[in-house]
């Protein structure tokens, strides 16, 4: 495409945000703020991952799209197309064959290998946020450790519910030192974060942060001693493949209540009913 | 607790002052606080007592001053100059501070078990059973129902909220607890009960205070020596049924004889 450079950011914009992602990766889990641009499509769309990819994409990367799972859903197709235009580099919805994968709110079912860069969608970056709206304080509290009041939103949610209620976003620990908000993916993915011999990379357009998990890095979901931390299970396989051990999404089929419980991640669950 | 730390003060303050460019917070305030004492701070709105309370919590910078505290280990830091971690981490465990207004010193999105319980959390207790047990003592202990535990504290009466308040920062066992005007915004028999509670309490745990108020009831009953403050400056200070029977300044025989008996 003319009039674009290369994965349409400027050369020292990629640049600048390449330095970011080095420190991000020096400081497993720490966020690290960088001069977000604008892309050309709305904030809360993934703009934050976009310049991530576009800072690292080069002509023989391998792209993968996710999103929810699903390589054809809007966000994917069109974050898709969007590298194909501005780079004409070949894309994939493999899992394996894939270099480089952008992904909102999941993470592949296939295990991710040495070598792969998984570039994450984020939201809201500070995990503190919710008990402390000031920025400032939140920054000192990452600081000095400040985490325990963490653990009392997970004891409001032991107390009301029996259990915790946190599914997806679920707060992490990085290498026993910062706390991290995982993006929205479901706390059923949060066990492969942990020592992931991929590079996890997590962009927030709006907020302009980036944070990394470097590959092999202890990644602990905070729970309590009597309440250890659990992922979801399904009573069901997948009904297209079944697949069992995978997250299922709830579909409704007709309107008599009729439903289906099928594999969120579509490259897996394709791969599955026609091996390749 | 040593017999020889019973002889030393737990906090010793020199010179402390605060200026607010031209206004004067405080200016030049001194005394020393005993292990297992109370000291109250009495005077007129404006007269700069909060703001000595203030400056030792952390929430005010201090133009000048010194404030020495006996931590656990029997060392002596001054909290004033205190680097941020250091100071923070203190006053999450040895200290505690009671506010006037119940909801400044509560979490008041989550429940009574969690407000108790959150000092523990930051300490690094990770066993749910364990903290809610603590936390349920607690409230037994400050006289709110244990059925109680699971609400919110905007469900609790105003008198209730006081105690989980105190409750909350009695959990990690500070030795030294800081109280702006506790029973104020309090009708009078919760007054007393609280008092009653406060009073009990220190005696029992061996617990130090500064309590900072303008009533001359409250003092009477919890403090064990005085200090009278006008215009940022103590004017007299002595044993608190010494200061209050036969008091000296003419500031404070106008305090004490402004008290309305029924």
């Amino acid at each position: 495409m003319s009039g674009y450079n290369f994965a349409f950011l400027d050369e020292q914009t990629k640049r600048m945000i390449r330095r970011s992602i080095l420190k991000a990766v020096a400081i497993p889990g720490y966020q690290v703020p960088f001069g977000g641009r604008e892309m050309p499509l709305s904030y809360g769309w993934g703009t934050g991952g976009v310049q991530v990819t576009a800072s690292l994409i080069g002509p023989d990367d391998v792209l993968k799209v996710i999103d929810q799972g699903a390589d054809d859903t809007t966000n994917a197709v069109s974050i898709r197309k969007f590298f194909e235009r501005t780079t004409g580099v070949r894309t994939t919805t493999r899992t394996a064959e894939a270099t480089l994968i952008q992904t909102r709110h999941r993470i592949p079912e296939t295990p991710l290998r040495a070598g792969q860069v998984l570039v994450l969608q984020v939201p809201i970056p500070e995990p503190l946020r919710w008990l402390e709206p000031r920025e400032a304080e939140t920054r000192k509290m990452h600081a000095l450790e400040e985490y325990g009041v963490m653990h009392v939103r997970l004891y409001e949610d032991i107390t009301r519910h029996g259990k915790v209620a946190q599914t997806y976003d679920y707060p992490v620990r990085v290498d026993g030192r910062y706390l991290m908000r995982p993006s929205p993916i479901p706390k059923f993915d949060n066990p492969k974060l942990d020592r992931s011999p991929a590079l996890l990379l997590f962009g927030a357009g709006r907020e302009k942060r980036i944070y990394a998990v470097p590959p092999h890095t202890p990644v602990k979901s905070l729970d309590f001693e009597d309440h250890p931390f659990e992922v979801e299970t399904w009573r069901q396989p997948c009904a297209l493949c079944a697949a069992t051990g995978v997250f299922l999404d709830e579909i409704i089929v007709d309107d008599k209540g009729g439903r289906l419980f099928v594999c969120s991640d579509t490259d897996h669950c394709a791969a599955r009913r026609s091996p390749r | 607790m040593s017999t020889s730390s019973l002889d030393r003060p737990l906090l010793s303050v020199r010179g402390l002052s605060k200026r607010f460019g031209a206004q004067v917070g405080c200016l030049d305030v001194g005394f020393d606080l005993w292990p297992g004492e109370v000291l109250g701070v009495v005077g007129e709105s404006g007269s700069g007592k909060t703001t000595v309370l203030a400056c030792l919590a952390g929430s005010v910078e201090p133009t000048a001053g010194t404030a020495k505290f006996r931590t656990r280990d029997d060392t002596v830091v001054d909290v004033l100059r205190l680097a941020e971690p250091a100071r923070r981490r203190l006053l999450r465990t040895d200290w505690g501070i009671v506010h006037q207004n119940p909801r400044d010193g509560l979490r008041m999105s989550v429940t009574a078990g969690a407000n108790v319980g959150e000092r523990l959390m930051a300490v690094g207790v990770r066993h749910y059973g364990r903290i809610r047990q603590t936390a349920l003592d607690w409230l037994t202990t400050v006289e709110i129902d244990t059925d109680r535990v699971d609400d919110l504290p905007a469900n609790l009466s105003g008198g209730m909220q006081q105690r989980l308040q105190i409750a909350r920062n009695l959990v990690t066992s500070p030795r030294l607890v800081l109280m702006d005007e506790p029973t104020g915004g309090l009708d009078v028999s919760v007054q007393a009960r609280l008092l009653d509670l406060l009073r009990g309490l220190v005696a029992e745990l061996g617990l130090s205070a500064i309590v900072v108020t303008h009533d001359l009831a409250v003092v009477r009953l919890l403090a064990h020596r005085l200090l009278v403050m006008r215009r940022g400056e103590v004017v007299e200070s002595g044993l608190t049924d010494q200061v209050l029977d036969d008091p000296q300044h003419a500031y404070t025989q106008l305090l004490v004889s402004s008290v309305l008996h029924p």
